[in-house]
């Protein structure tokens, strides 16, 4: 059952943007598969369609060539199964912090008792439980995104995505939700893919990176990452992730 | 001298004096120095009456005024008129505010609609509503319909444009959020549209309700049997100033309390701004 063993699915993937001043192709013919529990991630150059790879995954864009398989099945269109975390917390202003990472379960329609009970859980998995009735204009840049993390995951999707979600922080705060982020991973078991420009946060990540050429975007190269798990900070410190990173810059130059 | 009695009160109240301080700097200030304007402008108007020693026909005094107010409550006949006025106001309201409101969130979800309507709601605009109001007491009658119908009419195109740039500032990404969770229409204007443009709604909401009180008592000037804007006509015609100043005055608290009330309403809903 080779066909299965692949969560997701992307083969000949293109992305042609139109409007009346012309054809911007965004995306060009990339195929990759990911494979249940797996963490990549895909680095690229500022501007060379890492957001619309993703968006396309989300099933928020239509592609305009090739297919994308979730379990061995075509996607159309936002799935249940696939939850995302933005570049922008994008919370609403008007939800107490409880109430936004209550929003996913109010939509597919989860009982309340439950859903508030689940959404108590996940703000308590990112450390939030204090904040729970606090309304996000209450909270930090990195609270923010601890939010939008558990509203990613409180509908329990099989497949994390997220773009370049901590891109705003400072290094401290990236680095410490980064952690939190692999920990999270880990217990929920699922299947993660992060876009990103910064090379030491996918290597970090990843068990492995693809890397986008400018755009249009297709792959230039992919880069297993056999670190060791569980990683820490200190990691970044070794021979081999050092090595890794060099790796890959010098792929993104070539 | 509005300055000196604010701080005096502050002082006076040492342990909360942080809260008061963040209060009068808010909406409090306005609350407090209210009663002094008002009482400031009654010293000057009975000042202007007592040195000019105007007729009383054309300036008369706060006293007068007091007696006649006075009169007209004791009597119910001020009452009768309120309540024309504000039934109007309210039917206009009622009217006005949801055509406007749910052609605007038509207008704003369909730029091609909006292209094929637009000009002639533009357009329309140039014939100032007041003076259709002849009109419509022809076509409708002195009742209180054609009034409504005066209110709906000042207050429709503000509110109109109020919805449209709100729904259309609803943030993109909060868009995508919902698109990425398979939220239903119906989900999507509930949970993201109503909410996302709830400040400017309630920016419409006033502006509506001013714009009410103005369409009533034209409406009532042009052509009725009761209402303030008939009590102040009638006052007009037998020379009685006092009872026009008397109607001019709840016509200035019924303005008044509407506004503060949606001011509340705001604070209410809206504490979620920073
Ligand atoms: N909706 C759209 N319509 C037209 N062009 C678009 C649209 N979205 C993105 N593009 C274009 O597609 C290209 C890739 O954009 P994309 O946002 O995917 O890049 P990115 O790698 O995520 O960039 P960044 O590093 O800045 O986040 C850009 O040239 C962009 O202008
Ligand atoms: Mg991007």
């Amino acid at each position: 059952m080779s066909i299965n063993s692949f969560i997701l699915e992307a083969k000949n993937l293109g992305k042609v943007f139109s409007d009346s001043s012309g054809k911007l192709p965004a995306v060009n013919n990339i195929s990759f598969s990911v494979s249940k529990g797996e963490f990549l991630c895909i680095v690229g150059p500022s501007g060379c369609g890492k957001t619309t790879i993703l968006q396309l995954l989300a099933g928020l864009l239509d592609n305009t060539s090739g297919e994308i398989l979730l379990g061995g099945k075509p996607l159309k269109g936002p799935h249940r199964d696939i939850s995302v975390v933005f570049q922008k917390s994008n919370l609403m202003p008007w939800r107490s912090v409880l109430k936004n990472v209550l929003l996913p379960l109010q939509i597919y329609g989860t009982p309340a008792k439950e859903a508030k009970e689940k959404a108590g859980l996940y703000l308590e998995k990112v450390g939030l439980s204090e904040f729970a009735n606090a309304y996000p204009k209450a909270l930090s840049g990195g609270m923010e995104q601890r939010v939008a993390v558990a509203r990613a995951l409180v509908q329990n999707p099989r497949i994390l995505l997220l773009d370049e979600p901590f891109g705003a922080l400072d290094s401290f705060t990236r680095e410490q939700l980064n952690l939190e982020l692999l920990s999270l991973w880990r217990d929920q078991n699922i299947t993660a893919i992060m876009v990103t420009h910064n090379i030491r946060e996918a290597v970090l990540l990843a068990d492995r990176v693809l890397v986008l050429s400018p755009r249009p975007a297709s792959i230039y190269r992919e880069i297993p990452v056999n670190l060791p798990r569980p990683r820490t900070g200190d990691i970044e410190y070794t021979r081999e992730f050092v090595d890794l990173t060099y790796q890959i810059r010098k792929a993104i130059k070539a | 001298m509005e300055n000196s009695s604010e701080s005096a009160g502050t002082t006076k109240r040492k342990h909360n004096r942080a809260f008061m301080a963040g209060w009068l700097n808010g909406y409090g200030i306005g609350l407090l120095a209210f009663p002094f304007g008002v009482v400031l402008l009654v010293v000057i108007w009975y000042l202007v009456t007592k040195l000019g020693d105007y007729p009383a026909f054309i300036l008369p005094g706060p006293a007068a005024v007091m007696e006649e107010m006075h009169k007209i409550i004791v009597n119910g006949v001020l009452w009768i008129h309120v309540k024309a006025t504000l039934t109007e106001m309210a039917g206009g309201l009622a009217l006005g505010l949801g055509t406007a409101t749910i052609l605007g969130y038509i207008l704003a979800k369909s730029p091609i609609l909006e292209r094929l309507i637009g000009p002639y709601i533009v357009a329309s605009q140039s014939v100032p509503a007041v003076a259709i109001a002849p009109l419509l007491i022809i076509w409708f009658g002195t009742g209180k319909l054609s009034k409504v119908l005066v209110c709906a009419l000042v207050l429709f195109f503000p509110v109109l444009i109020n919805t449209i740039v709100g729904i259309r500032s609803v943030d993109a990404g909060l868009k995508t959020l919902m698109k990425s969770l398979h939220a239903s229409r119906w989900q999507t204007f509930v949970m993201l549209e109503v909410p996302a443009s709830l400040p400017v709604l309630l920016g419409g909401l006033k502006i509506g309700v001013t714009l009410s009180v103005i369409g009533a008592v034209v409406g009532e000037f042009v052509g009725a049997d009761r209402g303030l804007g008939y009590l102040i006509n009638l006052a007009k015609g037998i020379f009685n100033t006092s009872l026009m100043f008397a109607a001019l005055i709840a016509l200035t608290a019924i303005s008044l309390t509407l506004y503060l009330l949606i001011t509340a309403l705001e604070r209410w809903l809206l504490d979620w701004r920073d």
